[in-house]
């Protein structure tokens, strides 16, 4: 779980600009296993009458869920901490296959700061393992950069037809304090 | 294809108490097949439906991505409420992802329905027993699961009330199809899942 260390109404106005954006591109359909650094996305999709906010027990269902999605013409965004790329990788054989179109949202931990010894095999491997399934990565830094890198991938998800993670690193996010 | 006759019979031995032969029950329970739009598991439910449907354009089947059939059924009954839309799948496939039917129960879709064909092996490789034939019973993990509508389909008396699950009614619905692990249908399908997603798009009419 991702703990903002910086202000909340700072992180508050990025992803809620994240979000309007989503809906802006008409993603109707919004996947997610619970994470922190994901909270207000969820939390809007969750209050939003007109999408589907589908949790999740694992994230691999969600890459299902989104070719689902896709077949029957609608978008969606798969929202996920980078310890759940690693449960996506044989179900990115659909979407790399089927050349299904795919937008992940992935928040980091095991990078800039990070507290727990855990969480680094699968930070240090999310963008390989990503790359690996032909999964297009764009980091993001900070906020101005992480509305870009979403509204580019939308644009290359959606426009496109290709699979693209947004990677919003620690230094965007904060790191969790131990 | 990994099967021989003797692995076949070896099944039919340790599994006596299975009578219905997939090749009569899952037609019978599906009925007029056009009513609905497939999302098929890999192995023998993609036969199963390719050769009930002749590998039509309204079907959308696996050969790989196990796990991926029941939820990638949700997206596209969240997609198209104005459809029905049923998971065909088998029992090795949905163990591959229990947690789906978790995620599907809270949502609980009134337009999609899930029949699992539990023939209790993995047939594809060899008929292996799965965990159906050591005790594991999928229809109570659906309920247990929160799925409200569930049968087990063990005997042809047991057909027509299936059917009317899978096509009735107010919320998701789970039939566990329990078969003598006998072959699926021997058919060619088209195995390119881009070509099948695009044939799937095109033939799809938009919403009324």
């Amino acid at each position: 779980m991702n703990v903002e260390t910086k202000a909340d109404s700072e992180a508050a106005r990025w992803q809620d600009q994240v979000y309007d954006l989503l809906r802006r591109y008409n993603v109707t359909q919004i996947a997610y296993v619970p994470d922190a650094g994901h909270r207000i996305l969820i939390d809007r999709s969750l209050a939003d009458p007109q999408v589907h906010s589908v949790a999740l027990t694992t994230e691999e269902e969600g890459v299902a869920l989104l070719a689902g999605a896709d077949l029957g013409g609608a978008r969606g965004v798969l929202l996920l901490q980078s310890s759940g790329v690693g449960n996506c990788i044989n179900m990115l054989s659909l979407t790399s296959g089927g050349r299904f179109p795919l937008l992940a949202l992935v928040s980091m931990r095991g990078d800039f700061g990070e507290g727990n010894p855990w969480q680094y095999p699968m930070g240090r491997a999310t963008q390989p393992v990503l790359e690996a399934m032909g999964v297009i990565c764009l980091r993001a830094d900070d906020p101005d950069e992480a509305l870009r890198a979403v509204g580019a991938a939308l644009t290359m998800v959606y426009q496109a037809g290709h699979a693209v993670a947004v990677l919003f690193t620690q230094k965007l996010l904060g790191a969790k304090k131990f | 294809m990994a099967t021989s006759s003797t692995s076949t019979t070896l099944a039919n031995a340790i599994a006596p108490c299975f009578v219905l032969d997939r090749r009569e029950a899952v037609p019978a329970l599906i009925g007029r097949h056009d009513d609905f739009l497939f999302v098929a598991g890999l192995a023998g439910t993609s036969r199963d439906i390719a050769a009930l449907t002749n590998d039509a354009a309204h079907v959308y089947s696996m050969a790989g991505a196990m796990g991926g059939a029941a939820m990638m059924g949700l997206g596209l009954a969240l997609a198209r409420r104005d459809r029905r839309v049923m998971v065909l799948t088998g029992d090795g496939e949905l163990l591959m992802n229990l947690g789906a039917l978790a995620t599907i129960a809270v949502l609980n879709p009134p337009n999609l329905s899930i029949l699992v064909v539990d023939n209790g092996h993995y047939g594809e490789t060899g008929y292996q027993k799965s965990h159906t034939s050591l005790g594991v019973d999928l229809e109570k993990i659906a309920a247990g699961s929160g799925i409200k509508r569930t049968a087990t389909v063990e005997k042809a008396a047991d057909l027509a009330g299936g059917a009317r699950l899978l096509r009735e009614g107010n919320g998701t619905a789970f039939v566990l199809l329990r078969v003598k692990p006998t072959e699926p249908p021997p058919f060619k399908r088209d195995l390119d899942p881009a070509r099948c997603r695009v044939r799937f798009k095109l033939a799809l009419p938009s919403p009324a």
